[in-house]
């Protein structure tokens, strides 16, 4: 092993079904430093993660681990754990019925009697260090996603592990979380831990991390020391093609489409729902790209569902190109020529064990209705044209959905509402856990759908993301719409002074 | 969410209670294969009316008051007539105070016989669902000075212990009906023999005579011997399953008329003629009226009578007691015998019919 | 989006896979090996068992008779049920547990009709399809109220039909009034036995329309795709505009009808009912059919194909057991022991040694050259 490394791998090798994903791969995390793993969706980060952890088994290749005599035989999570390694994952694995401080000792408690009231006080203690507002005896459940986040790395930095990987901790946090976050971090970097922070975020790699490692298409593109690497570079080396600047997009497209003309689309007024949202107001014209923002938790998406009906919409009135509609239920919404990309993809947007092509054609499905089946024939020309329009890579519309990477599960999903060629497009979060390429690609499509006529409603946890789409943003806070910008007023420091509250500053 | 899931759990409870009232209530025959139920007979105002009414037999002014603990009606047509005839009999009309309990699960059979003892009825008539676990009951009994006849079904305990027991000689029948074949005086004997519930005193006493006559008989053979566990649609297959192995045979020997009415349906399905001028000797047991009549029109040979109606000997015995006449024997058993095709009359059907 | 690239990823194809791995992969591998495994046992143990002949019933009809027909005819009801019950499994993640209990109510009320009344009845008193109608009617009334507790008060499947389970067969007795009624007319049984003049047994014209039903009701509506959907994520298909709770109930209400059907074939065998003893445990086989049939349990996709095949494989066991004489209270036995073969070979873990003893020789033969 070299000098000062806790952790190599040499040579990993790991095959799927019709997919090499993983090809003779190095990865060399060094003690008391955080390194990145970049790359794009399905390029085969999860996958190297998981086999670090033995929750695949590799098909090739070595890893040494500091401590371990030879090769280290990982068979299971277990194993990785026994041998030091600790894991957060993307998707919170942790049992929502159970509660917080359960959710952290689960299989670490020796014997068959547990402790009740030192578990409690113990988390109590962890939970309380790294500032997270939970409480031991509190269902895992009942906390928002965030803190469940937060929770599991509690689980993980309580393991005392030499190697913390960390599988895209942030995407569910806020700026605030995200600085707790990056402090914890630091802290654990000083007492000698090797974390591995797997990111779509570039600011936050360049914030916290002293290397990076860079994959693409399962093989290793290299390891970089970050001085040596602006993130231009990095983001063609993922990409694997030459990029001049992530602000590209705007010259291609001419910039943000802006149509303050015309009657609108959707009126909505005093409209509330079951989920808790103060009555709010909102209208969208033809061709119009807008967008709820505001912390997590601020209820933009609970407007955005009350729109689609996907909540008990319990008053207000809804007017769609000036008539009066009543949408009780997505059906309803759908009818209306509304589309919805939920922000929640595996729980709400994908059927995981259906096909590609089914999931693309469903919602046009039932649009069409019961005794109007697609054919099979056309089913397979539809999901063919979405996959080449969108570039979705998977090895056929047959296969599950499941297997395919975030990135492309997405693209399902907008092929899904774009196939029943909607007049209005919300989309919560299309981007979140997605690598830098495909978001450009789905904000490009957004302004496209513009341009084309079609309203699109814009919901991003990235305030820049909002800034090169939007024409105009309605701000959020306690579930209250507390702003609306555009124009000149679209800056970030504008958007993020009407999120923290006009009054005070 | 919390609310929905309440109030399911309540619609649903609410639901099946109805459900088993309605078993009970809507043909004043209570019983719930599951729930077990209990029912009273309309009390008008206890001692005053009942005295208006004096028991036939008995010379008190009092109704007698009895516990009666059965089986599931709904078991087989043999308990629901049993059960009617126990029903009928202990009525007020008849000087009764009674109090119904049907259950096939012996701990709940056990747990309302201590409550009927609490309440201090003068007899207890009990047919046990198991043999075993009675002690505490009879000792109890015993204790509180409650008479325990048993009707049906026995249970293991010393003759002490109850005052008398009125049963089916089970395997009475099984020598009558195989001494019965025996007589046909066939040259050899190929029997499809189709089983009731394994383990249940019918099935055991009714294969036990069977079992020996084959075992010494060169000329006895049995084809097949299998379980049907009293259902029809099983016998069925069981004899389809004999006819497409090509095997022939010349006895359906079935535990009881549901049984021997599947087989037969097989035998048609397949155009063996069966009966009294047929190829193949047909028996059944129990007593179902049309079963008999099939017996009557020669479509069956044999029925073995497994009478049912013990309510009238029960009664007798209740009111010898009452009068200070202990019953001669302790085990009385029910009057069995078999209807043979060539000697039945109408006379037989409307007598023993059910 | 820009330009359509063309992706080579895009294109992947499956590599070569082994013969074995690919076959076991199939949904319908399994079914398909239990039959072909007891075909051959039987061949080989003595073949006279497919024989096949033409008799004369005793109403001088010619009929065919021998044990495969024996095994078409007697699995009707089954495969009647197992098709209800993939539906069922496939929304709801759960079982019924109580089309045994539901039968025997279809089977009473139809009984009930046709005797007016009576406890033996020489003709019938209503006509036939009035009877059969009105028992439909009741098997969907007791679906629609599985299918309540199950979707709309989300209680567990096999909770929610526990109900039924146990009540079931009281009702039934209920609506006998407690008799056990017997229909002699020789035109109630044709459902059950033959027609005059078809040497076929009517119960395997009845399955085969039935599938045929079922085949056309797949084709030519979405039930498939909306019950799977729901069956997979219920979330996403109320999102999608799906009413997964009205999808949930309708598979119970269909299951209800597939009941009826049953249980007119059952009690049209006979004329006659038992209803503490009719279709006894037929639930457990219903079950099975669908599990043989490679459908998971636990829901999402499924294959109807898959359970008509498992419950044939059923009936062919059991015809086979009936034939060597194991005492048929000794099949229970026999199908744990498929139950446990089934379950241990589903399992992913097993499923993964097959894969990799079956890899393991190519990958050694390769490395050699």
């Amino acid at each position: 092993m070299q000098e000062g490394a806790v952790l190599e791998m040499r040579g990993i090798c790991k095959y799927f079904p019709g997919v090499r994903a993983l090809q003779d791969v190095d990865f060399t995390l060094r003690e008391g430093e955080i390194h990145a793993l970049m790359g794009e969706n399905g390029a085969g980060k999860s996958t190297l993660i998981k086999v670090l952890t033995g929750v695949y088994p590799k098909d090739g290749g070595e890893v040494h681990i500091r401590g371990v005599e030879g090769a280290a035989v990982i068979r299971s999570p277990q194993d990785a754990q026994n041998a030091g390694i600790s894991t957060v994952y993307q998707e919170i694995t942790l049992c929502p019925n159970l509660t917080v401080a359960e959710n952290m000792y689960i299989g670490r408690t020796k014997g068959a009697v547990t402790n009740w009231r030192r578990m409690n006080s113990g988390a109590g203690k962890i939970l309380e260090s790294l500032g997270i507002p939970a409480s031991p005896r509190q269902q895992l459940g009942s906390c928002s996603i965030a803190v469940q986040q937060m929770v599991a790395i509690a689980r993980a930095v309580d393991m005392e592990c030499k190697v913390l990987i960390l599988d895209e901790p942030t995407s569910s946090l806020d700026e605030q979380e995200v600085v707790k976050l990056f402090g914890l971090m630091r802290d654990l970097k000083a007492k000698g831990v090797g974390i591995i922070f797997v990111t779509h975020f570039l600011e936050q790699v360049y914030e916290v991390c002293d290397r990076i490692t860079v994959l693409r298409d399962g093989q290793l593109v290299g390891e970089y020391v970050i001085e040596d690497l602006p993130r231009v570079q990095l983001v063609s080396k993922m990409l694997g093609k030459e990029l001049d600047d992530m602000a590209d997009i705007k010259g291609e497209t001419g910039g943000v489409a802006i149509s303050q003309e015309g009657a609108p689309v959707l009126e909505a007024q005093d409209l509330c729902s079951s989920a808790g949202i103060k009555p709010f107001d909102f209208s969208i014209r033809r061709g119009e790209v807008n967008g709820f923002t505001g912390l997590l938790g601020s209820g933009r998406s609970e407007c955005v569902r009350a729109i689609f009906g996907a909540d008990r919409v319990t008053g207000g009135h809804v007017k769609m190109d000036g008539q009066n509609v009543k949408i009780k239920k997505p059906l309803d919404a759908m009818k209306q020529g509304i589309g919805y990309l939920p922000e929640d993809r595996k729980g709400d947007g994908i059927v995981g064990d259906l096909s590609v092509r089914e999931n693309i054609i469903l919602a046009y499905q039932v649009m069409k209705g019961f005794f109007r089946p697609v054919s099979r024939a056309q089913a397979e020309a539809f999901a063919d044209e979405y996959i080449k329009l969108l570039e979705i890579k998977t090895a056929s519309s047959d296969t599950p959905i499941k297997s395919l990477s975030g990135g492309n599960q997405q693209k399902c999903i907008l092929a899904r509402w774009l196939l029943t060629d909607p007049t209005y497009l919300i989309l919560d979060e299309p981007t979140r856990g997605i690598d830098i390429g495909t978001k450009i690609e789905i904000q490009k499509l957004v302004l496209k759908l513009a341009s084309e006529g079609k309203s699109v409603t814009f919901i991003s946890s990235e305030i820049d993301e909002m800034l090169r789409t939007c024409s105009r943003l309605i701000v959020m806070r306690d579930r209250k719409a507390v702003g609306e910008l555009k124009g000149d007023d679209l800056t970030q420091t504008k958007i993020m002074a009407t999120i923290a509250g006009g009054d005070e500053k | 969410m919390k609310m929905k899931k309440v109030l399911g759990l309540a619609l649903a409870a609410a639901l099946s209670l109805s459900l088993v009232a309605c078993g009970g209530g809507g043909n004043n025959n209570g019983g719930a294969s599951s729930g077990g139920n209990t029912s009273n007979p309309p009390a008008g105002g206890s001692s005053s009316s009942s005295s208006a009414q004096q028991p036939t037999g008995g010379g008190t002014g009092e109704p007698i008051t009895v516990g009666i603990i059965n089986n599931d009606p709904n078991e087989s047509g043999y308990r629901t007539a049993n059960d009617a005839a126990m029903r009928a009999m202990f009525t007020e009309a008849n000087g009764y105070k009674a109090t119904f309990y049907n259950n096939n699960d012996a701990a709940q059979q056990i747990a309302e016989a201590q409550q009927m003892i609490q309440n201090e009825v003068d007899f207890l008539l009990l047919s046990p669902a198991s043999t075993t676990g009675w002690d505490t009951v009879l000792k109890d009994a015993q204790d509180a000075g409650t008479q325990v006849i048993l009707f049906d079904r026995m249970l293991e305990a010393d003759e002490s212990m109850y005052v008398a027991a009125v049963v089916s000689d089970m395997p009475a029948e099984g020598v009558t009906a195989v001494n019965w074949l025996a007589d046909q005086g066939l040259e050899e004997y190929n029997i499809v023999h189709i089983q009731g519930l394994m383990g249940t005193d019918a099935q055991v006493g009714r294969t036990g005579a069977l079992d020996e006559k084959v075992a010494a008989e060169a000329n006895w053979n049995y084809v097949t011997q299998q379980t049907a566990s009293w259902d029809e649609e099983t016998a069925r297959t069981i004899t389809q399953s004999v006819i497409d192995s090509g095997k022939s045979f010349n006895v359906i020997y079935a535990e009881n008329n549901g049984m021997a009415r599947g087989a037969v349906a097989a035998l048609d399905a397949n155009g063996i003629t069966h009966g009294k001028d047929g190829d193949v000797i047909v028996m059944g047991f129990d007593s179902d009226t049309w079963a008999m009549e099939a017996v009557l029109n020669g479509s069956w040979n044999y029925m073995g009578l497994c009478n049912p109606l013990q309510a009238e000997t029960v009664d007798r015995i209740i009111k010898d007691l009452a009068a200070g006449n202990a019953p001669s024997q302790k085990i009385i058993y029910t009057p069995e015998q078999g209807f043979d095709a060539a000697t039945i009359t109408q006379a037989d059907v409307d007598t023993y019919g059910t | 989006m820009s330009a359509p690239v063309k992706n080579p990823e895009t294109q992947v194809r499956r590599p070569d896979e082994p013969l074995f791995k690919r076959l076991t992969r199939q949904q319908l591998f399994i079914p398909v090996a239990a039959l072909a495994l007891l075909v051959l046992f039987n061949l080989i143990a003595d073949p006279s068992f497919f024989a096949v002949s033409i008799n004369q019933n005793s109403l001088g009809n010619p009929v065919l008779s021998g044990n495969m027909v024996s095994v078409l005819d007697n699995a009707s009801e089954l495969v009647i049920l197992s098709i209800g019950m993939t539906l069922v499994t496939a929304s709801s993640g759960g079982q019924d547990i109580s089309v045994g209990a539901t039968m025997a109510i279809a089977g009473s009320v139809i009984l009930r009709m046709v005797c007016g009344g009576q406890v033996t009845a020489d003709t019938m008193q209503t006509p036939l399809i009035l009877a059969v109608l009105a028992g439909v009617l009741a098997t969907m009334l007791c679906g629609a109220f599985n299918g309540t507790l199950v979707a709309y008060f989300k209680i567990q499947p096999m909770v929610a039909t526990l109900i039924m389970y146990t009540a079931g067969r009281s009702i039934a007795a209920w609506i006998n009034n407690n008799q056990l009624p017997i229909i002699n007319d020789l035109g109630f049984k044709y459902a059950g036995t033959f027609l005059p003049g078809v040497p076929v047994p009517t119960p395997i014209f009845i399955t085969v329309l039935v599938i045929l039903a079922f085949w056309l009701i797949l084709k030519f509506t979405t039930l498939g795709l909306y019950t799977q959907s729901v069956g997979i994520n219920a979330n996403s298909s109320r999102l999608n505009g799906l009413d997964p709770k009205l999808i949930k109930l309708l598979t119970y209400v269909i299951l209800g009808v597939c009941v009826a059907l049953a249980g007119f074939i059952r009690v049209s065998r006979s004329g006659s009912i038992n209803y503490s003893r009719m279709a006894e445990n037929i639930e457990m086989d219903a079950i099975l059919a669908v599990a043989l049939g490679g459908n998971a349990l636990s829901g999402g996709k499924f294959n109807i194909y898959g359970s008509i095949l498992g419950a044939y494989v059923i009936q062919f066991l059991t015809t086979t057991l009936y034939k060597y004489d194991v005492p048929s209270t000794a099949l229970p036995a026999y199908k744990a022991v498929v139950v446990i073969l089934l379950v241990v070979l589903s399992a992913p873990v097993v499923r993964e040694k097959l894969a990799s003893m079956k890899k393991a020789p190519a990958k050694a033969a390769k490395e050699v050259s």
